[in-house]
């Protein structure tokens, strides 16, 4: 999405991205961020919360008119929960997943190769 | 327990070298980074709502393609359930926390945002670089030129 985002920006549209991975965005470099610190999935605030999703939404249109160079970050106030253990279970890797994991990659690969056989890919 | 923000890239590093991917994905990086200044108020701008979310239930190993759809005619849940996002945690059951079209409504009826463009777009998470800049990113700006887009609101999950 950053690499959509920067080919818009170079091509005259000014953009803004919702999102809640800050490290990735950073990497690749965006015009305007706003980063909710929310498990990936709800960029936009809680669900079923409507006041802050239209708050989130609020601040990425503020962020158009505000920002006046690139790089532009803003960070809203909203906790997921007083539970921070999201943190550390998202693609958590315990001594009893190794095996699982491994034979999951293995058939993926078998998959993707079923899909190449079959013609089942995008060409371009 | 921490409260800094989850580092995502090691942290999908150290998963797929677990599934015995052997070349660690490159996330892009560049040294420069593009700034459009607004041509007009965002009140008076039309909008272009992008997802990563698709149309219908695609399933892992399909192709993933540019897709657009109509603004007055909103769908009622997009889908996910091929792409990475914290499934343990929460859920794609609210359109309005991944694809906030409803309270876009809501910031138009209010006189903050001039309105949506006639179609919001459903680009592809691609592993291939090449595939997004030589292909989807070209597409989604090209629609977007169409539907008369001033500014874009890009919400990945």
């Amino acid at each position: 999405m950053s690499l959509v985002a920067r080919h818009l920006e170079e091509a005259g549209i000014p953009t803004v991205i919702l999102g809640s991975a800050m490290d990735i965005v950073d990497h690749c470099g965006v015009p305007r961020y706003v980063f909710t610190d929310f498990p990936l999935g709800n960029p936009c605030g809680r669900p079923y919360d409507a006041d802050m999703q239209r708050a989130v939404v609020a601040t990425g249109l503020e962020l158009f008119e505000s920002a006046s160079r690139p790089r532009q970050v803003v960070r809203t106030p909203y906790r997921w929960s007083p539970d921070e253990a999201w943190r550390d279970r998202y693609m958590e890797i315990r001594p009893e997943d190794v095996a699982r994991l491994a034979a999951a990659g293995e058939a993926r690969r078998a998959q993707r190769q079923e899909l190449r056989q079959q013609g089942r890919v995008r060409s371009e | 327990m921490t409260a800094h923000p989850v580092r995502y890239i090691d942290r999908t590093r150290r998963y797929y070298e677990a599934q015995g991917f052997e070349k660690p994905y490159a996330w892009a990086r560049f040294d420069d980074t593009p700034f459009t200044a607004l041509a007009k108020p965002v009140a008076e701008s039309a909008l272009a709502l992008i997802t990563t979310a698709a149309l219908y239930d695609r399933q892992a190993g399909d192709p993933r393609y540019v897709a657009s759809g109509e603004t007055a005619q909103p769908p009622e849940r997009l889908f996910g359930n091929d792409l990475s996002w914290d499934k343990r945690a929460t859920h794609l059951d609210d359109l309005n926390s991944y694809f906030p079209i409803g309270r876009l409504g809501e910031l138009i009826d209010e006189g903050r945002l001039g309105g949506l463009t006639r179609r919001f777009h459903c680009v592809p998470t691609e592993y291939s670089q090449r595939r997004t800049m030589g292909k989807d990113a070209p597409d989604v700006l090209e629609r977007c030129r169409e539907d008369g887009a001033d500014i874009a609101l890009l919400v990945p999950l």
